[in-house]
């Protein structure tokens, strides 16, 4: 139970980071419009995150999906760490959640045909949410990309920058394969020729190099994370730190 | 307590606004999937329209107060998952009583709600609540939302 409890907790913690990362732009988005998506984009995630945590807490029986979500240290989240990379100027935004959205699409879809009824379910209704997420950091990286000069420039930098992050999305420890084998978690391996291909698709409108597969940051799995999430939690935390149990 | 007469839960149902699009009822809406009767109590399956849509908790109160102002107190509500919501379960008069609203209804072709043209461009993927997003037509140069397809 502990590791259906831990992969769910993978999940969800995905969601709830950068759904944290991305209403951070609330009131600083480039324009009224796009200021309105980042915070719709947040919303979504938050309610993905909040239906997974649920699901852990069903299974914990003692632990609520705020306890999960407020109440952990840094060495205790598992976020892939491309998530919680910061969220830089405008183009370094889109291009993380470019990266990120792909895989989402990618993993859901998989994921939606798990044993585990709740997970699937759970999967199925965040794909929906999750290509559309895609379909906006798509268009603004071609439109980004495929710009001018300048910021072809700084998208390709955001590119260069975050690609060492990407590697982290198709592995697979020993719990991954547990869950594998149960049926019930998927092969995130698999998804990376699929991955490769769409991203370099998209690459190539929006007139961008692909970086090498170099140097690979790892360490979620293990709770191991950059120096971003401590700094994420320590605001996020916040409120529950200090007012224990304080209701909305 | 009530005898296990659904209908009259989906009577009911069918009064109590959408929260953000008042024009419309949760059912119309098509978020209440089933209601059921069993154990004396009945059963209300809601399918969530967006994961994070803060609406969906306003009308699981909004059911809750309406039911119990009718005397009605032997129901429980649960959350539903799988399938999940769509735009295709609403019904062509409801699509109509959004249009009439001035909301653009979900349909492959955009059509705007003020004069009826089709030549409509999108201003942004997202709008003010999490199923809209934000359309001008071309032709009356009005600014309208369109209730996103998913």
């Amino acid at each position: 139970m502990d590791n259906l409890i831990n992969y769910t907790l993978r999940i969800a913690d995905n969601a709830l980071i950068l759904g944290q990362r991305m209403s951070q732009w609330c009131s600083n988005g480039p324009t009224l419009e796009e200021d309105i998506a980042m915070v719709n984009i947040s919303l979504d995630l938050f309610g993905q995150a909040n239906g997974f945590y649920e699901y852990a807490s069903s299974i914990d029986g003692n632990k609520s999906a705020d306890d999960f979500a407020f109440l952990r240290s840094e060495r205790e989240y598992f976020n892939n760490l491309i998530v919680e990379q910061g969220n830089g100027h405008f183009g370094d935004t889109i291009v993380r959640n470019f990266l990120f959205d792909t895989y989402s699409v990618l993993f859901y879809t998989k994921l939606q045909n798990s044993s585990d009824d709740t997970l699937a379910a759970l999967s199925s209704k965040s794909l929906k949410e999750a290509k559309y997420h895609l379909r906006h950091s798509s268009n603004w990286l071609i439109r980004l990309g495929d710009g001018t000069d300048e910021s072809n420039k700084k998208v390709q930098k955001s590119l260069n920058d975050i690609w060492m992050f990407t590697g982290n999305l198709f592995e697979m420890d020993e719990l991954d394969t547990d869950m594998l084998n149960k049926g019930i978690g998927i092969d995130n391996s698999l998804l990376k020729s699929e991955w490769d291909k769409k991203v370099n698709d998209t690459l190539s409108s929006a007139k961008l190099n692909r970086p090498e597969d170099g140097y690979m940051q790892t360490g979620s799995k293990e709770g191991i994370h950059t120096e971003h999430l401590g700094h994420l939690l320590s605001e996020m935390q916040f409120l529950q730190r200090a007012h224990p149990n304080a209701k909305w | 307590m009530q005898n296990g007469n659904t209908n009259k839960i989906w009577e009911l149902l069918n009064t109590v606004p959408d929260p953000e699009i008042p024009v419309i009822s949760v059912v119309e809406l098509g978020v209440i999937r089933d209601v059921k009767f069993t154990n004396n109590s009945f059963l209300i399956l809601i399918t969530p329209t967006y994961s994070g849509c803060p609406a969906t908790k306003t009308f699981q109160d909004d059911i809750s107060s309406c039911l119990k102002e009718n005397e009605i107190t032997n129901f429980e509500l649960k959350i539903k998952y799988d399938p999940p919501w769509t735009t295709d379960w609403m019904s062509d008069s409801t699509k109509e009583k959004l249009r009439k609203y001035g909301i653009a209804p979900p349909s492959n072709i955009v059509i705007c709600p003020q004069c009826n043209s089709k030549n409509t461009s999108l201003i942004s993927e997202f709008g003010a609540t999490a199923c809209k997003s934000l359309f001008k037509c071309i032709d009356c140069l009005e600014p309208f939302e369109f209730f996103k397809c998913i």
